[in-house]
């Protein structure tokens, strides 16, 4: 824990770092500063409650093990680490699997009303990629219950006055300021690199200022609007991880995007059907006839594919997620072998996901935040039909590249600064930002632990880094600050006088679709080559813009303009990093390389940014295999070498139950006989 | 089932707060296409800001987050009514190609176009010290055991997305009033369920009591009509309004 003793600097200000992000990972990273003594600014583009953590549905996982069967944290690593195709580093994915009961218990106890068992326990349900019950959940909204509970406590902090070692208080100085409404546009970073702080719009009044914070979190979560129409909401344009990867941060695995199975597809957003739907026991079919013109209900069993069930007899319809996807497109895409719609007259790329044969009761108390999603943007009654779904952009498990320090017990060493801190000096990144977890692949409700557990890590870590901070922000000369908002004021006054033809809308819209066909479940050397050229083509045309709206007052337009920018670094960032790999692993599915290929790719795709270094003069991308940064004044080297040292790469299978925790079920004596899905 | 090709939308519009000889309606056509609602609606208007006139104008400014209705944030009047407009499908609410009206909430202070400045409703989360006094997020074992009864009665309490539909639809939350409203109270109720957070009861129950407290509801029940998510406001004030009164009354035997 940080000593309140560093809580002023030299000219006796406050000390106040800052979270960017307001989502379960930014708010647990506030949560633990605020404990360990440090006031936080907390930068929020939305009111932190409307954070895209609330869209979570299905749960959290956590290795309680309260059916008796012989789950354990061990066995959660392992299945992690399986199910992300080796490509997470493992210390940092045990020191998750170890704290999740712990966690849920947390949350438990700040009123999460999680659902229960008889004998008033929590529940827990299954999930993809294991046998066991391991998922918690209030209902079927657990990401909205999760981000209200860390959002009240954060209230509570806002009403608590900061307080130095000595008892005194400063006026208006409390442990929480939020800054909502704000889009981040930048770091501040001194002439040696270090973060000072960094620069924000208010995106109401649009006034640029610069904010002195001696480290900064970015948990600015993922970049899924890249792909145009996705499950992620539509704040979720990645633009602060564009930014900070521009000033220098690495972004890591940048091509690992998952696709979800079950999505309703829509012209606005492809609305997620939670994977506890399978978890429940919802089953996936479609119709053995193509052409099959009776409602989903009325066609018998004999008539009924279960495909997931008969190629994956062991894990069935809760296979990983790449893998029920793949399925579903071969299935859809290239088999024809959809739904027919008869209004269309043709066979759609959709699959049904049946609930139908459940008790309903149980359905509506354990599920009925996503089947109300289901009959109001549908129409139809997912208690009496089957639902029609389709795979949809859904979590990137790439982002900025962040360090840690391993224990002696292969976990994480508690309290290092060097946890969750990126290659910037001063600049850490938690949740869905962040690299760290999933490797190629995560599994269902491992988002929802990843997010908070980082958040765990990243507060004590940044309060060690302040602790060692020998000058503070606070008393670093304004001019540094007023320079940086000088910077971005010069950029946002370019963007209102741009007066070409181009509507960034558009230009979004085709780089979306784009992304969508070729960037995501299948991908093709050939197809990549065409979309990197046709991003700089893009990246052209966004220079040319028209800014129909110059008004000085809630000017989104003119935001936009900025986080399309943003989005088109991103976009290159990902399809480059596709392009480079040449294998298969967990999400990233390339048919014309089916298979992992440990010698050459069991390592961490690493971008750097170079301004001018592409096409045309275009940026371009520079990919290392080796690390140099500087934390506390002291050099440090970080590698592409995946720490592999608790669970040793195997292939990676879901036809036999068991597979994927094989090894840790022999270890911990488990009883991995459960029940394989019916 | 809609054959119509294009559908019209009549927005209330004013470029900010200080600006009122802004405020004008204007008209966008825009083209059909399936499953749209307002919000995919407003999208097209954006990649193509042109009035049904022909004039060229900025695009139109609203909120929205998720459009799933889970983050409460788009919030508006469609055609006069207040709901989320993420769920508001064109071919529900124009069925024959009706002309869809938009505008801001009223009871809020505006920003611009359907945006309003809901900052009052975080407040009053604060007022009513809308948390669980948590020692600490350090591990201190497994919470309470809870009934299945008692969570059920707790879930749909905690689904509240501070959209404001119910402060927007009440007649008692007007300039000439203080009242809190259905959200924070219900708030109230959900904390004062929980096992740990029933130790704070009273100071809780004490920020509804006085002026602009529950007393002031008219029990016009618009509230639970309006309500996206189908909380029971109603009874949350009910019940809230009971737990007041009889601390009012015999809460001092107990000090």
């Amino acid at each position: 824990m940080a000593s309140k003793l560093v809580s002023l600097s030299t000219s006796g200000k406050v000390r106040r770092v800052a979270v960017v992000g307001g989502g379960l990972a930014g708010l647990m990273t506030t949560i633990k500063l605020c404990e360990a003594g440090v006031p936080v600014d907390l930068f929020s583009l939305v009111p932190v409650k409307r954070s895209h953590s609330v869209c979570a549905q299905g749960g959290i996982n956590a290795s309680v093990n309260t059916k008796g069967e012989g789950d354990s944290p061990r066995v959660h690593l392992e299945e992690t680490v399986y199910g992300g195709d080796f490509l997470a580093n493992q210390p940092p994915v045990k020191g998750m699997a170890d704290a999740a009961p712990g966690i849920v218990f947390m949350l438990d106890r700040m009123g999460v009303p999680f659902n229960r068992t008889p004998e008033g326990l929590l529940d827990f349900r299954r999930f993809g990629g294991t046998l066991f019950h391991r998922t918690a959940f209030a209902g079927a909204t657990t990401g909205q219950q999760l981000l209200y509970a860390l959002d009240e406590q954060v209230r509570r902090f806002e009403t608590v006055d900061y307080e130095d070692d000595k008892g005194r208080t400063a006026p208006g100085e409390r442990m929480v300021r939020k800054l909502e409404f704000w889009d981040f546009l930048s770091l501040v970073q001194d002439e040696q690199g270090v973060t000072r702080g960094l620069v924000a719009q208010d995106i109401k009044s649009m006034t640029i200022r610069a904010f002195p914070a001696d480290a900064v979190c970015l948990a600015t979560g993922g970049p899924g609007i890249v792909f145009g129409r996705s499950t992620n909401s539509v704040i979720n344009t990645g633009t602060a991880a564009s930014a900070v990867y521009q000033q220098g941060a690495c972004y890591a695995n940048g091509e690992c995007i998952q696709v979800h199975p079950t999505a309703i597809p829509g012209a606005d957003k492809l609305r997620l059907i939670s994977e506890s739907a399978r978890g429940e026991g919802g089953r996936v079919w479609v119709p053995r006839d193509p052409n099959e013109k009776r409602l989903g209900r009325d066609v018998p069993e004999k008539d009924r594919d279960y495909f997931l069930e008969e190629k994956y007899p062991g894990y069935g319809n809760l296979v990983p997620r790449d893998i029920a996807s793949r399925e579903l497109f071969l299935k859809c895409f290239h088999q024809k072998a959809g739904v027919f719609n008869v209004k269309s007259g043709k066979n759609e790329n959709e699959v049904y996901l049946d609930l139908t044969h459940l008790p309903k009761d149980a359905l509506r108390k354990k599920l009925a935040g996503i089947l109300e999603i289901y009959e109001k943007f549908v129409g139809e009654d997912p208690y009496e039909n089957p639902m029609r779904v389709f795979p949809a952009v859904h979590y990137s498990m790439g982002g900025l590249w962040v360090d840690f320090e391993r224990s002696s017990d292969g976990s994480l060493a508690k309290d290092s600064p060097k946890n969750q801190a990126t290659n910037l000096e001063g600049l850490y990144a938690a949740g869905e930002v962040d690299y760290q977890y999933h490797g190629a692949n995560r599994l269902g409700a491992n988002s929802l632990l990843s997010c908070i557990y980082a958040g765990m890590v990243t507060g004590p870590a940044m309060a060690a880094y302040r602790g060692n901070l020998g000058k503070s922000s606070w008393d670093v000369p304004r001019s540094l600050f007023e320079k940086a908002e000088q910077r971005e004021q010069a950029r946002y006054e370019a963007i209102l006088k741009m007066d070409g033809d181009e509507n960034p809308y558009q230009i979004h819209q085709e780089l979306g679709d784009m992304m969508l066909l070729d960037v995501t479940i299948e991908r093709h050397n050939d197809k990549l080559d065409k979309v990197l050229s046709r991003i700089e083509e893009l990246d052209g045309r966004a220079r040319k813009v028209g800014v129909t709206d110059t008004s000085g007052h809630s000017n989104q337009g003119a935001a936009f303009v900025r986080h399309l920018t943003n989005m088109l670094v991103l976009a290159r960032v990902i399809a480059q990093g596709a392009r480079n790999r040449d294998e298969s692993r967990g999400a990233h599915f390339k048919p014309e390389f089916p298979n992992r290929d440990d010698a050459n790719w069991l390592r961490t795709t690493l971008a750097l940014h170079k301004a001018g270094g592409g096409q045309g003069g275009h940026d371009g991308i520079e990919y290392v295999r080796k690390l140099d940064y500087t934390l506390a004044g002291k050099k440090v080297t970080a590698t592409d070498q995946v720490d592999i040292s608790l669970v040793q790469p195997r292939v990676r299978k879901y036809e036999t139950a068991g597979a994927a925790s094989a090894t840790a079920a022999k270890a911990d004596g488990a009883v991995a006989s459960v029940r394989a899905p019916s | 089932m809609s054959s119509h090709k294009a559908i019209t939308l009549r927005v209330l519009r004013q470029d900010s707060p200080s600006l009122p000889e802004t405020k004008r309606w204007e008209e966008f056509s825009v083209p059909w296409h399936p499953q749209m609602n307002v919000i995919s609606a407003l999208m097209e208007i954006r990649k193509h800001p042109v009035t049904a006139s022909g004039q060229k104008v900025a695009p139109v400014v609203w909120e929205s987050v998720c459009l799933e209705e889970v983050c409460g944030a788009c919030t508006m009047l469609v055609n006069g009514k207040v709901r989320q407009s993420c769920t508001a499908l064109i071919d529900q609410i124009a069925p024959n190609g009706e002309t869809v009206t938009l505008a801001p909430m009223t009871k809020f202070p505006l920003v611009r176009d359907l945006v309003v400045d809901r900052s009052r409703m975080f407040n009053d989360l604060q007022k009513v010290k809308a948390w669980i006094q948590l020692d600490g997020t350090h591990e201190l074992g497994p919470g309470p055991r809870q009934s299945q009864e008692n969570q059920e009665a707790a879930y749909p309490l905690s689904r509240c997305m501070t959209c404001c539909c119910c402060l927007e639809a009440c007649p008692q939350v007007n300039e000439h009033s203080s009242f809190i409203g259905p959200a924070a109270i219900n708030q109230v109720r959900l904390f004062n369920l929980h096992p740990s957070g029933q130790m704070h009861k009273i100071e809780r129950l004490e920020t509804l009591m006085g002026v602009g407290g529950v007393a002031d509801c008219g029990k016009a029940q618009n509230c639970v009509e309006v309500c996206p998510k189908e909380i029971p406001l109603v009874d949350s004030i009910s019940a809230m309004a009971r737990e007041t009164t009889k601390h009012l009354l015999f809460g001092w035997l107990l000090k």
